[in-house]
């Protein structure tokens, strides 16, 4: 972990001066790639997600194909202008690995066994990132696979907790994501309580680990909240 | 969301992972899955919901092809054997020579291409949907046919008995209105041919975009006056 002196915690107020449980200013949209199957664009505070989701259509090279069931390809990408430094294009080896932690969220709520031999592409670019990049990618891939009507168990949501200064907060926005003690992105199934991601970087005791899940699976709620009235928006204007 | 009109009124819409019953007292459709003993919905759709049955008619999605569909196809390549079609799916159709054409064909003497070449679109029926994506068509029911000239639109799958309508009344509106010829493949490709075909495309399309709409018979008729 980077050392700072900065306090990132002043009179019970964050750098932005939310508190410690509050999440930032959520927006969601779908329908936002015409060209695509669906499409979604999600931003937490100043992190902002793109998705579009493409499928299931045939999958090639042909060695990758399934007899028994469709697959899911997940790509996620940081846009050059993303972060302050110019990030340099392609994939990095922390993209990948989003990628795939991503996939693995998603994976387990997709019915594709009736999809044999196909593939269903999500393609995530990250356009403006300040943090949480990945459980907002998980938000936004899990609304653009429900717009584009892949049948699916449940939706997926996914939010960031962490510890600062001694204090559990959620949603970590950059600066606190870099300098905090520890960060635990999760994604959950709202209405079956599993959880599908589960990471965490610094370090915790098992009970500040079992509260930072209590506190993530409760703020959630909200965001499943959004999620619904998102989807429902589109067809009620 | 202002200018709603008043017979402009919503259908229930479900999410995924929705609760929309009990298996004790309904029976499942298409588009619901059960755990346990609930019911819950797969995608977002139209809740259909009646005494002892409920299901979710998804509002998009991709063709899934079933037997029996009547489908609309391009031919996207001739070989020897036959046919294979694009068909608006994941998956291509496979048309059979001996599924195409009625007589004998000697493949000494006649080039298949004679009866369906590149490029051309057909009104086909699936026969066989064999698990992993393996989908046999047939010409060998009365309806099928070659369709010649006119223009191909894509509407969501999902979405086609609403533009069909009950025994036809939507897509026969349509086709008296403008005069025009329709034909509407169950895998979400309609073909348009005659006189006024832009004013019937422009009533498909909005079919398409507000299937979820009571009274939309109604505002067709509105359109096409």
């Amino acid at each position: 972990m980077m050392k700072t002196d900065e306090k990132m915690i002043v009179k019970g107020k964050r750098l932005d001066g939310r508190k410690p449980d509050d999440l930032r200013k959520i927006e969601m949209e779908v329908g936002v790639i015409p060209n695509a199957d669906g499409s979604s664009k999600v931003s937490f505070g100043k992190t902002t997600a793109i998705v579009a989701v493409y499928g299931p259509r045939s999958l090639f090279p042909r060695h990758l194909q399934e007899s028994e069931s469709g697959i899911i390809q997940f790509k996620y990408d940081m846009a050059t202008f993303s972060v302050d430094d110019r990030k340099r294009p392609g994939p990095s080896r922390r993209e990948t690995e989003i990628s795939k932690v991503a996939r693995l969220a998603i994976e387990p709520v997709l019915f594709l066994k009736n999809y044999p031999k196909t593939t269903v592409d999500v393609f995530v670019e990250i356009l403006q990132a300040d943090g949480s990049t990945r459980v907002t990618a998980i938000n936004a891939a899990s609304l653009a696979l429900a717009d584009a009507g892949v049948p699916m168990r449940d939706l997926v949501v996914g939010l960031s907790g962490g510890k600062v200064d001694d204090t559990l907060i959620l949603d970590l926005c950059g600066k606190e994501d870099n300098y905090s003690d520890a960060d635990v992105p999760m994604a959950f199934l709202p209405n079956k309580n599993e959880i599908t991601l589960l990471q965490m970087d610094g370090r915790l005791t098992p009970e500040e680990t079992k509260q930072i899940i209590r506190n993530i699976l409760h703020a959630g709620k909200e965001i499943y909240k959004k999620q619904v009235e998102t989807l429902k928006r589109k067809y009620s204007e | 969301m202002e200018n709603k009109k008043n017979n402009e009124k919503v259908r229930e819409i479900s999410i995924p992972g929705e609760l929309i019953g009990s298996s004790k007292t309904f029976k499942t459709g298409y588009g619901t899955y059960i755990e346990g003993d609930k019911i819950f919905s797969k995608f977002v759709g139209v809740l259909q919901k009646s005494e002892e049955y409920v299901s979710v008619i998804p509002l998009s999605g991709v063709y899934v092809p079933q037997p029996n569909d009547k489908i609309i196809g391009v031919v996207e390549e001739a070989e020897k054997f036959g046919w294979i079609l694009n068909i608006n799916s994941a998956w291509q159709g496979f048309l059979s020579l001996s599924e195409g054409v009625d007589e004998y064909v000697d493949l000494k003497r006649i080039n298949p291409t004679r009866y369906f070449d590149v490029g051309d679109i057909v009104y086909t029926e699936v026969k066989e949907s064999r698990r992993g994506g393996d989908i046999q068509l047939t010409m060998k029911t009365p309806i099928a046919r070659k369709l010649k000239g006119g223009v191909i639109i894509k509407i969501t799958p999902s979405k086609v008995p609403r533009l069909i309508g009950k025994q036809g009344s939507m897509v026969n509106l349509i086709k008296e209105k403008t005069g025009t010829i329709i034909r509407v493949g169950q895998n979400g490709l309609v073909w348009v041919s005659g006189e006024n075909v832009d004013k019937a495309i422009k009533a498909i399309k909005m079919i398409d975009e507000k299937s979820h709409i009571y009274g939309l018979t109604d505002e067709i008729a509105k359109l096409l006056s």
